[in-house]
């Protein structure tokens, strides 16, 4: 009673959301592709430098807070808002550690000259050129996401403990979820692109 | 009978969920942990083209137990859910197959 309350539109309008992600970020991994395509050993080893236990780590962490998402919004739809506030603040903490790993590797990048139009790059071949261009502006854009993950999930994780978000109406947490699984999907493909295949 | 939106399954949203135990979620984080140490230990082998694609492919199976299990993809009803998900990757299937006949015969 009271306020209408459309689950399944807003579940569609959230997908169709997502879908246009999955577009964006597409057209990125087919840029990447053509020109991984065109200049194989430029790519070989600029992918070579990157830190795999880093990339991996980030992998694990960030696999791991999709657990606990997803847990959050199943304690929540069983009536346990505290076990959900609790798993939501591990995942806003995972999601923190995800940034605090990515940031100790770009500085680390930046450190040895490796940034887009540094003295250093310039001095090398296009394709690896090329390569830390798309580095920095696909794991940026997906870091910027996980940004705004986290300042959602921060909503979230307020609106739980003042009891907006109950075991009557969870469709918010939901949305945020599938954001969140997104964000995850995007980097199960990022992390085997830059870091695995050299 | 439902509609293109799954809309009248609805109703039975909450009998819907208890098919999902949180051990479900439990054993999706530990298949994509493995798949995860399988794709690294991989990663050191030069085999080629052949483990581009054996990556590539765990990061797709990686991917559609997410969409399956966390986003629900599996539960959701309605002809809307089940088309929306192929027409976006048709799309882009399409996309990066135009690109590359580009590429390849420029």
């Amino acid at each position: 009673m009271g306020t209408h309350q459309d689950d399944t539109g807003s579940k569609i309008g959230m997908w169709l959301f997502l879908l246009s992600e999955i577009l964006l970020f597409g057209g990125l991994f087919i840029l990447y592709s053509s020109y991984r395509y065109k200049n194989p050993i430029d790519f070989h080893l600029a992918a070579w430098e990157l830190n795999r236990v880093l990339g991996t780590l980030n992998t694990l962490i960030l696999i791991t807070s999709s657990l606990t998402m997803a847990l959050s919004i199943f304690f929540i739809q069983k009536g346990n808002r505290k076990l959900s506030a609790l798993l939501l603040f591990v995942t806003l903490f995972l999601g923190g550690l995800f940034l605090g790993v990515k940031s100790v590797e770009w500085t680390a990048k930046i450190g040895h000259d490796l940034y887009p139009n540094s003295p250093r790059l310039l001095g090398r071949s296009g394709g690896e050129i090329l390569f830390y261009g798309l580095y920095y502006s696909m794991t940026g854009l997906h870091g910027l996401h996980v940004l705004v993950g986290l300042l959602v999930l921060s909503v979230m994780l307020v609106l739980i403990l003042k009891g907006k978000i109950n075991e009557n109406r969870f469709v918010p947490l939901e949305n945020t979820g599938l954001y969140w699984h997104l964000v995850d999907m995007i980097w199960i493909f990022l992390f085997p692109l830059f870091y695995l295949i050299t | 009978m439902e509609g293109i939106f799954g809309e009248s399954v609805l109703k039975d949203r909450d009998e819907r969920f208890h098919k999902v135990t949180y051990q479900t979620y439990l054993f999706v984080w530990l298949g994509l942990l493995v798949l995860t140490g399988i794709t690294v230990s991989l990663a050191g082998r030069d085999w080629g083209f052949l483990s581009i694609g054996m990556v590539l492919g765990i990061a797709a199976i990686k991917s559609g137990l997410v969409l399956s299990y966390f986003m629900h993809l599996k539960y959701e009803t309605g002809l809307l859910f089940q088309l929306m998900i192929p027409i976006v990757l048709a799309a882009l299937t399409l996309f990066i197959g135009l690109t590359f006949t580009d590429i390849a015969f420029r």
